[in-house]
């Protein structure tokens, strides 16, 4: 009797732990680590890639860069709230879209869960993935585009691009349905903003000069140290993916590390033997190449998958910007898509290759002995390209509608964005 | 009185200047200025975009002195300012019309 009553003191002792238990109810680790998350994710947009992108532009437009990466945050910060929220993860409407029973988060309150962390908590982190993707967009058109005609298409892209691949994905839309593995944002946010960067660059046209004039980057000084705001936020971008507090977490941060500087290696060595000088530039654009790459695969891969992933992703990256639009002509300015885009498909690829179920149940890759991943990562990178592609010319045509032109005047184009747009500038450097 | 202006490579200022101050010249203006002559440039690449700087950065000394020193101190900022290689530089004089002294309105030989 005795020993009937401590076993059973044990079992009942042990039952919060048990998944039956926790579902639904808070769990204020995984809380306090997703709010933490959050601001890591946040900190990659007005201050990582503000800097990256800003100090990669030339010196006359650093400012307008920065200021376009800020506005876009503010926008998708408040879009997202009003009805991008709902259309990502309200509830399912045939797999393609989410209804609009929570615009402005109508029937969420303090007590809303979901998962084991508030609602309000989950929705503000993947609003800081809809603020960063739309951001990434404008690498591709700096130096050369209307104020008034990147707000328009920041709230239009958002709404009508970002959201619906989002719910595809992850708001319980098909393409999750049908088994794609994206952990972080390999197709939601990079081959999306990577494609939607380039359509644009087309559509708007290369920058005045391009190709003929020498383009110096005003600060390579800034763009390091918005890489490395950018390595450090993507901690909270993989591992607070997992939306909790616990193995496959801390995982996904391990090989995160290990991929960005796999790959900023890899391409400090090929830029190294290729043009016989490592740049800083080089170093810096590995390391987010290597973090692109690792983005979907981040829950689901070991760590020799990482090294590889990294490697292969600081010369992919290298290839795609230093050769293929050399070779091509576009002028895909601040590479999204020779960056965001190029890695972002290896990085899909790559997770239906490496899946490995001993990390995330259910998620095996070919080398585990599941071929058809790699056939379905492959559909869902061309139908996010495909619906990028088609849904971003058609918004850039709307907005053009809009703002009468995406463009600014050729005079304004050759003074620079800062004096011309912006009546600023960006450092006080004496003359007289 | 006669103005030299000399184009010197950078490192070299603080040479050119010991020299200089050594003969008793009580002051000079420089300016960073950029050129180039028989020295090439130098290549960049950014993320596979190369680019060609022609311009190399240099300073220009100017002074204004008694026509009677001219030929010392530009032997003298030659000497200081020589390094046997290519882009060393260029010494030019001018004839000065007229100097004057800002705080008391000296003019001529008493400005300089």
């Amino acid at each position: 009797m005795k020993l009937k009553k401590m076993i059973l003191t044990v079992i009942i002792s042990l039952a919060p732990f048990s998944s039956a238990f926790a579902a639904d109810v808070l769990n204020s680790g995984d809380t306090a680590w997703i709010i933490v998350a959050t601001a890591l994710v946040m900190v990659m947009t007005p201050a990582g890639l503000a800097l990256f992108y800003g100090g990669m532009s030339r010196y006359k437009n650093l400012l307008n860069t920065i200021a376009m990466t800020f506005v876009a945050y503010c926008l998708a910060s408040v879009i997202w709230m009003m009805w991008g929220y709902t259309l990502a993860f309200g509830p399912d409407k045939g797999g393609i879209i989410g209804s609009l029973e929570n615009l402005f988060l109508v029937g969420i309150g303090v007590n809303s869960l979901t998962g084991s962390i508030p609602t309000y908590v989950f929705a503000l982190f993947q609003m800081t993935f809809a603020c960063i993707t739309v951001a990434l967009v404008l690498g591709s058109i700096v130096d050369r585009m209307k104020f008034s005609s990147w707000i328009v298409f920041t709230i239009l892209w958002v709404t009508f691009i970002y959201c619906p691949i989002a719910h595809w994905v992850w708001g319980g839309g098909w393409m999750g349905n049908m088994g794609a593995l994206d952990f972080a944002g390999g197709t939601v946010v990079h081959i999306n903003a990577g494609v939607a960067g380039l359509v644009l660059s087309l559509v708007v046209g290369k920058r005045i000069g391009y190709g003929k004039e020498a383009m110096f980057p005003s600060s390579i000084t800034l763009t390091a140290l918005g890489a490395a705001l950018l390595w450090f936020g993507w901690f909270g971008f993989n591992a607070g993916s997992q939306l909790a507090a616990d193995g496959v977490a801390g995982s996904a941060f391990l090989v995160t590390n290990t991929s960005a500087a796999m790959a900023a290696l890899s391409w400090m060595f090929a830029e190294w033997i290729v043009n016989k000088k490592p740049t800083v530039l080089g170093i810096a654009s590995g390391v987010v190449a290597g973090l692109v790459a690792i983005t979907p695969a981040a829950g689901f891969v070991n760590l020799p998958a990482s090294l590889v992933i990294g490697l292969v992703a600081g010369v992919l990256g290298f290839y795609g910007v230093a050769v293929l639009k050399q070779k091509v002509g576009y002028d895909d300015s601040l590479d999204a898509f020779g960056v965001h885009g190029i890695c972002g498909i290896w990085g899909a690829l790559a997770t239906g290759i490496f899946a490995n179920p001993a990390i995330t149940e259910g998620a095996k890759g070919l080398i585990y002995g599941n071929p058809k991943q790699l056939w379905v990562q492959f559909v869902s990178i061309i139908a996010t390209a495909a619906f990028t592609a088609v849904g971003t010319v058609i918004i850039i045509y709307v907005t053009k509608l809009i703002t009468g032109g995406l463009r600014v005047e050729q005079e304004s184009e050759i003074a620079g964005l800062d004096s011309s747009i912006h009546g600023e500038r960006g450092f006080e450097i004496h003359e007289v | 009185m006669k103005k030299i202006e000399a184009i010197i490579k950078p490192f070299k200022l603080d040479d050119v200047k010991e020299a200089l101050n050594e003969m008793g010249i009580q002051g000079m203006t420089i300016s960073e200025v950029k050129g180039y002559g028989r020295q090439k440039g130098h290549k960049e690449i950014y993320r596979g975009a190369e680019y060609v700087v022609d311009f190399i950065p240099k300073i220009k000394i100017e002074i204004v002195v008694e026509a009677e020193r001219v030929d010392e101190i530009v032997d003298k900022i030659r000497e200081a300012a020589n390094t046997g290689k290519i882009g060393d530089g260029k010494i030019f004089v001018f004839s000065v019309e007229q100097a004057i002294r800002v705080r008391t309105g000296e003019k001529g030989k008493d400005a300089i």
